[in-house]
C-alpha cells in the first residue's frame, strides 16, 4: 500500500499571552498512514485528539515536527507549505469533517453541499444533482433542500455538513466526531459512505465519541493519553 | 513580516499581486512600514486591524491613489510590467479603469450620486474606450445584474437608493470590465445586518463564479471569516501576523491577534 502521510515528531502546545502561560497538547507523535487505512485517535477528554486533527489540517500551527503529505503534486510538508498550497490541497485532496456546520447567510442547503464540487470544476447542474443525492442519502427531507440551514435543528445541520464534507472523494479525510448528534439512519449512511471512500483508497484519521459506530473500519489506533503506548495495531487493541 | 514569500510552494507558482517593502509616512506618522505580501489568482486576502493600523492606506496604494515612500507593487498580467508605483498619472488611470476595481465604504467616493446607476457603470466602460451605445448599455446591465441590482431601477441615481443598493452599484462599476483584482474597503460597514448578508453573498458568488482575486479590508471579523482565504493582521502600520483564515481565528500566535480574536462577540 502506498504511504499518504508520514508524521514525524509532531508537537503542539498553545501560548496564551494574556495569561503569560504555555499549555502542552501533545508531543513527539510519529506515524505513517497508507491509502485506504483508517486510524482512530483515542484518549480522555483534553488528550489532544481534536487538536491533532486541526494541527494536521493546519488550522493549528505545530511547534515541531514534520507532516509529509503525498499529494498529486509531489510530497509536501503540510507544516511548512505556503498557505496558498494548503488552500489548494484542502479544495482537492484533504477534507475535514467536523460536527459543526459553517452555514453562510442566504445560501441554501443544496447550494452549500454542491459548492465543493463546483469549486472542483464540476458543472452547476451536475453538482446540484449530486448534492441532492447526498442530502437524500443522509436523510434530509427534500422540503428543506432549498431552505437556509442556519434555521435547521442541530441534527439536520449536521447532515448537511456531512453531505458537503463527503461529496467530493479525497485522498485524506480528517473526521472530528462526525457521528455526534446524528440519528440512526444518518449514522448508517455516514458509515456506508466512509466504507465506500476507504475502499476507493481514502486514508482517514478519526476521533469518535462512540467508536463502535465505525469499529469494522478501524485499522489502527493511536492513544494520546499521556504515558499510553503510542501506537498499536488494531488486532491488539480493544477499542 | 512577509506573507508566504519565504514558504516553499509546489502547487501554485505565480502570485497575481506582489507587494515588497511598502512604506508610507504622512509627516511624522509612519502609516505603513515595510509591508510585503502576495495574493494569488482567485484568492481572497483579508486585512484586519484597529483604526489607524494602515490597512486602508495600503488598499489605497494598491488602487494607485497614493504613492508610498518606498517599495514596489507588481501585477502578473500580460502588458503590465514593472513597479506600478512608478507609473505616470495617465497609465495609472488606465490600469485602474481596466484591471483593478474598488468598492469604498463611502459610496460618495466611488459613485456620481446624481447620475443614473447604469450611467455610473457605463462611465467606467467609457474611460476604458468603449463608445458603442448598445455595448455600453448591455455591459452595464450585465454588471448590475451580476451584482444582484434590481434591473427595474437602472435609471435611478444612487442618491435615491439605500446603502445596500449603492454598494451594489459600486460593485457593478468595479466588475464591469472584469478586473483582475477587486479591492474592497469596508464594503459592508454601516449597512444593517440583513443587507450586509446580501452584499456578502453577492461577493462570495462573484468570487466563486468568476474567480476574481480580492483584497478586502474590514474591522468586522465576521466579514473576513466569511470571505477570506487568508488574513493579514496589521497594527501600527506593520503586519504582525498572517495565515490561513481558520488558523488566524483558531490559533492566533501574536499577542495582538489573540486580543483581537478574543474580543469578537
Amino acid at each position: 500500500m502506498s504511504v499518504i502521510l508520514h508524521v514525524q515528531g509532531l508537537t503542539k502546545g498553545f501560548t496564551m499571552h494574556h495569561l503569560g502561560s504555555q499549555m502542552a497538547a501533545f508531543s513527539d507523535i510519529s506515524f505513517d498512514l497508507n491509502a485506504g487505512e483508517f486510524l482512530l485517535l483515542k484518549g480522555q477528554n483534553g488528550a489532544g485528539k481534536s487538536t491533532m486533527l486541526r494541527t494536521l489540517y493546519r488550522s493549528y500551527l505545530a511547534q515541531a515536527g514534520q507532516v509529509l503529505f503525498h499529494s498529486d503534486h509531489g510530497v509536501i510538508d503540510l507544516l511548512r507549505a505556503a498557505d496558498v498550497d494548503v488552500t489548494h490541497l484542502r479544495r482537492t485532496e484533504i477534507g475535514f469533517v467536523t460536527q459543526f456546520l459553517v452555514a453562510r447567510p442566504r445560501v441554501s442547503a443544496e447550494d452549500l453541499v454542491a459548492e465543493p464540487l463546483r469549486m472542483a470544476g464540476h458543472s452547476a447542474p451536475q453538482a446540484l444533482d449530486k448534492a441532492r443525492y447526498w442530502l437524500k442519502a443522509f436523510g434530509v427531507k427534500d422540503s428543506l433542500w432549498r431552505a437556509y440551514p442556519t434555521t435547521f435543528s442541530g441534527g439536520e445541520q449536521q447532515k448537511v455538513n456531512l453531505a458537503r464534507a463527503l461529496i467530493l472523494p479525497r485522498k485524506l479525510l480528517l473526521l472530528d466526531e462526525p457521528t455526534a448528534s446524528l440519528d440512526a439512519h444518518a449514522r448508517v449512511a455516514l458509515v456506508a459512505r466512509l466504507q465506500e471512500l476507504k475502499q476507493n483508497g481514502t486514508a482517514m484519521i478519526g476521533v469518535f465519541h462512540h467508536p463502535d459506530d465505525v469499529e469494522h473500519l478501524i485499522d489502527r489506533v493511536i492513544d494520546l493519553t499521556p504515558d499510553a503506548p503510542n501506537m498499536e495495531d488494531r488486532a491488539d487493541v480493544a477499542v | 513580516m512577509t506573507l508566504t514569500l519565504d514558504a516553499p510552494r509546489i502547487v501554485t507558482t505565480r502570485p497575481l499581486v506582489t507587494l515588497r517593502d511598502v512604506t508610507k509616512t504622512y509627516g511624522d506618522v509612519q502609516a505603513v512600514t515595510r509591508v510585503s505580501a502576495e495574493v494569488f489568482p482567485g484568492e481572497v486576502l483579508g486585512i484586519v486591524g484597529e483604526s489607524g493600523s494602515g490597512k486602508s492606506t495600503l488598499l489605497r496604494m494598491m488602487n494607485l491613489e497614493d504613492t508610498p515612500d518606498s517599495g514596489s507593487y507588481t501585477l502578473d498580467l500580460p502588458d503590465v510590467q514593472g513597479n506600478l508605483f512608478e507609473l505616470g498619472r495617465f497609465a495609472r488611470r488606465m490600469l485602474c479603469a481596466t484591471k483593478i476595481g474598488i468598492v469604498y465604504q463611502n459610496p460618495h467616493l466611488g459613485l456620481l450620486m446624481k447620475h443614473s446607476s447604469s450611467g455610473n457603470v457605463a462611465e467606467r466602460l467609457l474611460i476604458a474606450g468603449e463608445r458603442r451605445f448598445s455595448v455600453l448599455r448591455d455591459k452595464a446591465r450585465a454588471a448590475l445584474a451580476a451584482s444582484e441590482f434590481p434591473l427595474e431601477r437602472l435609471d435611478a441615481p444612487p442618491i435615491e437608493l439605500s446603502g445596500g443598493m449603492q454598494q451594489r452599484v459600486q460593485l457593478a462599476k468595479a466588475i464591469a470590465l472584469e478586473p483582475a483584482l477587486l479591492l474592497l474597503d469596508e464594503p459592508t460597514t454601516g449597512l444593517d445586518v440583513s443587507v450586509q448578508a446580501l452584499v456578502l453573498d453577492t461577493l462570495k458568488r462573484l468570487q466563486q463564479d468568476r474567480n476574481i482575486t480580492m483584497v478586502i479590508v474590514s474591522h468586522d471579523l465576521g466579514v473576513i471569516r466569511t470571505l477570506a482565504d487568508r488574513v493579514m493582521v496589521m497594527r501600527r502600520g506593520e503586519v504582525v501576523e498572517a495565515g490561513l483564515v481558520d488558523q488566524i481565528f483558531q490559533d492566533p500566535q501574536h499577542p495582538y491577534t489573540q486580543q483581537l480574536v478574543h474580543a469578537k462577540l
